[in-house]
């Protein structure tokens, strides 16, 4: 007979989970259930349907945590090909919806390959990096510049600003942070700022629209500058206390568009008012001041590159979701990491902190 | 040494790793902060006017809808137009009663049980927020009194709207087309092609025809309101207006009074005619019999008419013109006289000695002229005039199904025409690999025989056959039919005219074309098969009849007109087109069931020509109405 001890059993499955980091991401989660529930116009079936994808994205993360971050790193490459050459597949087969291909059909499922680059680039980049860390040099930049421009160029011509704005932020951290020259990244700048009218010309008609409507939505109050409209309503309308769990009416009263997906910040905002704003910002502060602590603390070049540029990229999508709902940056279609509808974000947002977790705890056994 | 100066190199790495780090976690914190700053401005500085906005729903955004284009005929008469009329609406979501409440407005205005039938459909069909109309076309009386009891119905107001109206009715409904209720499948086209935002406050959309083929052109750029209102969601005054941009007038190409003139001339025949004028591919007039009236179908069928029109034998949706295939017969000859021209497989001059029947060598079957006894010494030109079909047995096995597919192929049979309205069938040409595709058989030479004198697996619909005859009229140049001639654009005043030029032009030798086309001027000569259609004509006709089995004859028997079901009579044929010398007009006719081509196709024929090309109006049959041009706006 097999004797089973407990608190061994229980050790061992939490051997790799960072418990503070978990704790908070758990938090922000049960948050997004609250506001879901809300704003689906209180539906069990779509709560639940949530709640699963949770388990499975948890369950994901704690495997990926279990694996050691040099098996991540040679996961890059393979992953990074993977993912370019199904970002290819989509360019030629792919499945338009909504006037853009962004899903490809293999066997019986879809999937969408720009999914799998918000960790491939990263990943790769570090990987790449680590590699050439005693020798680094401008070259070596300019192979990370071209590594990360090609899987951008490929998901901005799908066409996804959204996604392809926030794994070109992934990969421009990673250069940042493994010592990219100032100069260099200013010189960067003024190119972008030099090319802007060449790419504001390859855009499409939508993306300058929503552009264009940022800067003055009433010029469209009924096609684009809608949603900027009606989203500020909501948050405004919340006050300081908010209209209360159920109550909003702009949410309820079909004012708001994908209420469940990309602005349900405006949901949660118009019913928790500017205390439940500051208490979200601080819970995703405390995730992202968690990640810098363990990217801090990362023993080589490799995962302290992929953890900090996971945190930053983290930020970069909570900050982009409210900045946009609130009217201060374009509706680029990003989703409120742990909060927003949907089950393929929560999975990549949650392999993510998965590998943050595996470089946390898998780190005295590198240094011993 | 060495192993120090690389830890002290880590430590360095590992310091400025750190630092960039804290670059990022500060611009993080900065940008948080503004974040926070831009909720604090929103809902504390200006919560007092969002929240204002959003209680009650103080200003809200009233989409005008633009004026739907017109559609004119190519003399300027109007076909579709669009006038204004108030409707009672009641938005449900703002009534707590809606039984009690439409009892009530019952008092007020004529409300028939039919209306409260449409409106129940109307709810389960639209989002509750939705004002949806409960009555069209108030009349004065019923506005001024409703007006004066407004107070007692919350959620209800009355709208000015404005409605499409086909003032000709059944004329050329095939063409038009008619407008509908937009439903779930428009609107998925609508977000996929990102108009929606455009559609907010429209509820028709183009589902037929022209108003369905030119529907971005006649819908405009809808405008808006911003206006404050009160409590119970009534406009109290207006705060700005952007005008709504009319959709573009459409100039057609058809000519309402040949139109007419055709369609009258089909009498109670079903069946259909295009006629196009051959040197631009301006289609003049485009007939489908019965037709229907495109006004029934504007806010929703009644069940009634619906059944009527649907379950009705005679099937008038259907478009015959467009969508109908039927074998183009012996109308497929000039072109197959014209292919054994031009590939050397027959000479102006050889002639066959016809016994009535045609047989391939080693095959005891009969392939069977029309007339028994045949037609003796047959050469081309003769074979065109009396239609011989022997003459064509022979020539069909000579060219085999290769080079007729290719050479007929040119004259656009088998492939869609490409005019500018949808839904079009594009006929069937068969060829070999065809066949081995559809029934996985290889092609027999008996085969080739019955598609020589446009029967077997030949299909061509009506807009084919006149397709076909203008591109012989206009010495082989290939012009894209169409309905449209002009589009006047209503935000820039400018006229876009449709394209005219040939797409490509057939090299056809001029002597050879010359000889067809003089073997189809015989054709409305006496001697042969249409000879009244040129009888004392000023003008010089070239024609070809044909005649489409309807059932199959067996080998023994003989098919007698009289003797068969009506329903189960040929279908009639014919394609022409005049002054034979410098041509205006060609056409194709079909009747259906119609017998021999040149008998109940022909006078048809000639009333259009008639019309067309003298302005002769044909003599007012007895049961028939006389034409009087009606008054427009």
């Amino acid at each position: 007979m097999i004797k089973i001890d407990p608190r061994r059993l229980w050790q061992q499955l939490t051997a790799n989970v960072d418990s503070l980091l978990l704790s908070f991401l758990l938090m922000l989660m049960m948050i997004g259930l609250v506001v879901l529930y809300s704003a689906s116009g209180q539906d069990p079936g779509k709560t639940a349907s949530q709640m699963i994808n949770m388990l499975v994205a948890l369950s994901l993360m704690w495997g990926v945590a279990k694996v050691p971050p040099q098996h991540l790193a040679r996961l890059a490459l393979p992953a990074y090909a993977a993912g370019l050459l199904l970002l290819v597949g989509v360019m030629l087969f792919g499945e338009v919806s909504h006037g853009a291909r962004r899903w490809l059909h293999i066997g019986v499922t879809r999937i969408q390959p720009s999914e799998i680059m918000k960790l491939a680039v990263p990943l790769m980049l570090a990987w790449f990096l680590d590699m050439r860390e005693k020798t680094l040099n401008l070259k070596d930049y300019g192979i990370a510049v071209l590594l990360l421009v090609v899987p951008v160029g490929l998901i901005l011509k799908q066409p996804d600003l959204g996604t392809s704005l926030l794994i070109s932020a992934s990969g421009f951290y990673v250069l940042f942070l493994a010592g990219l020259s100032w100069r260099i990244m200013l010189g960067m700048v003024g190119m972008f700022a030099g090319s802007a009218p060449i790419l504001w010309s390859l855009l499409h008609d939508y993306q300058r629209q929503r552009i264009l409507t940022l800067l003055d939505p009433s010029q469209d109050p009924l096609g684009a500058g809608y949603h900027i409209i009606q989203s500020s309503i909501a948050l405004g309308s919340g006050g300081v206390f908010g209209k209360g769990w159920l109550n909003g009416t702009q949410a309820h009263l079909d004012f708001l568009p994908e209420r469940t997906t990309d602005f349900i910040f405006a949901v949660f905002s118009e019913e928790f008012g500017l205390a439940g704003n500051l208490i979200l910002l601080a819970l995703f502060l405390l995730v992202i001041g968690r990640g810098m602590v363990i990217a801090a603390k990362a023993p080589t070049l490799f995962s302290r590159l992929l953890a900090g540029s996971l945190t930053l990229t983290f930020f970069t999508y909570a900050f982009v979701n409210m900045g946009m709902v609130s009217g201060i940056l374009p509706v680029v279609g990003v989703p409120l990491p742990l909060i927003s509808y949907g089950g393929t974000s929560m999975v990549t947002l949650l392999l993510g902190f998965g590998m943050l977790m595996s470089i946390q705890t898998h780190r005295k056994l590198v240094q011993s | 040494m060495k192993r120090s100066a690389e830890l002290r190199n880590h430590q360095k790495e590992l310091y400025y790793f750190r630092w960039r780090l804290g670059i990022a976690a500060a611009a993080a914190m900065l940008l948080f902060t503004l974040l926070a700053g831009r909720f604090f401005f929103l809902q504390v500085a200006q919560y007092d006017y969002f929240h204002t906005l959003a209680e009650n729903n103080r200003i809200s955004l009233v989409p005008v809808v633009p004026n739907r284009g017109l559609i004119l005929d190519r003399n300027g008469v109007v076909l579709a137009h669009s006038y204004s009329a108030y409707t009672l609406e009641i938005t449900p979501s703002k009534v707590k009663d809606l039984e009690a409440t439409i009892s009530e407005l019952a008092e007020l205005v004529d409300i028939q049980a039919r209306d409260r039938r449409r409106f129940k459909k109307l709810m389960e069909e639209s989002r509750n927020f939705e004002s949806l109309p409960i009555r069209g076309r108030l009349n004065d009386m019923e506005v001024a009194r409703f007006a004066v009891n407004r107070y007692r119905f919350p959620g209800v107001e009355i709208k000015a709207r404005l409605f499409r109206h086909y003032p000709k009715g059944e004329l050329a409904s095939h063409a038009i087309g008619h407008i509908g209720r937009i439903n779930d499948a428009d609107l998925d086209r609508l977000e996929e092609s990102d108009d929606l935002a455009n559609y907010r406050g429209s509820d028709h959309i183009g589902k037929l025809g022209i108003e369905q083929s030119y529907e971005r052109q006649l819908h405009g750029i809808t405008g808006f309101e911003q206006v404050e209102t009160d409590a119970g969601g009534r406009a109290i005054r207006t705060l700005s207006r952007r005008n709504p941009v009319s959709g573009n007038n459409l100039t057609l190409t058809i000519d309402s009074r040949l139109q007419e003139v055709a369609e009258q001339a089909f009498d109670q025949h079903r069946g259909a005619l295009v006629a196009i004028e051959p040197k631009s591919g301006e289609v003049l007039a485009f007939v489908s019999k019965p037709g229907f009236d495109p006004n029934l179908f504007i806010d929703g069928i009644d069940p009634v008419s619906w059944d009527a029109l649907n379950n009705s034998p005679d099937k008038p949706l259907n478009n015959r013109a467009l969508r109908g295939q039927y074998p183009p017969g012996s109308t497929f000859k000039p072109f197959m006289a014209l292919a054994g021209l031009e590939l050397n497989k027959r000479s102006p001059s050889y002639a066959i000695s016809d016994p009535g029947y045609f047989m391939l060598p080693g095959n005891s079957h009969h392939y069977r002229d029309w007339k028994p006894g045949g037609h003796g010494s047959v050469d081309l030109q003769k074979s065109i005039i009396i239609s011989c079909d022997t003459y064509y047995y022979g020539l069909a096995n000579d060219l085999g199904p290769d080079n007729i597919f290719n050479f007929i192929g040119q004259f656009g049979f088998g492939k869609k025409t490409g005019i500018d309205i949808e839904g079009e069938t594009s006929g069937l040409l068969p060829s070999r690999e065809w066949k081995m595709r559809r029934y996985k058989q290889k092609w027999y030479a008996g085969d080739t025989i019955s598609v020589g004198i446009g029967q077997g697996y030949n299909l061509a619909t009506p807009l084919q056959l006149a397709f076909a005859t203008a591109i012989l009229a206009n010495q082989g140049k290939v012009i894209r039919p169409h309905m449209v001639r002009s589009i006047l654009d209503s935000g820039t005043n400018q006229v876009q005219l449709a394209e005219t030029k040939p797409q490509t032009t057939l090299t056809l030798k001029p002597e050879n074309l010359d000889l067809v086309k003089k073997a189809m001027i015989g054709v409305t000569q006496p001697g042969g098969t249409a000879p009244r259609v040129g009888a004392n004509a000023p003008y010089l006709v070239a024609g070809k009849t044909g005649t489409a089995q309807v059932i199959a004859i067996k080998q023994t028997e003989k098919y007698v007109e009289s003797r068969v079901a009506e329903r189960h009579r040929d279908h009639a044929l014919f394609i022409a087109y005049a002054p034979a010398d410098e041509p205006k007009i060609a056409l194709a006719i079909l009747v259906e069931n119609g017998g021999h081509g040149g008998s109940t196709a022909g006078p048809i024929a000639r009333a259009v020509l008639d019309y067309y090309l003298l302005g002769k109006l044909p003599a007012p049959p007895v049961s028939a109405a006389p034409v009087v041009e009606e008054e427009h706006d």
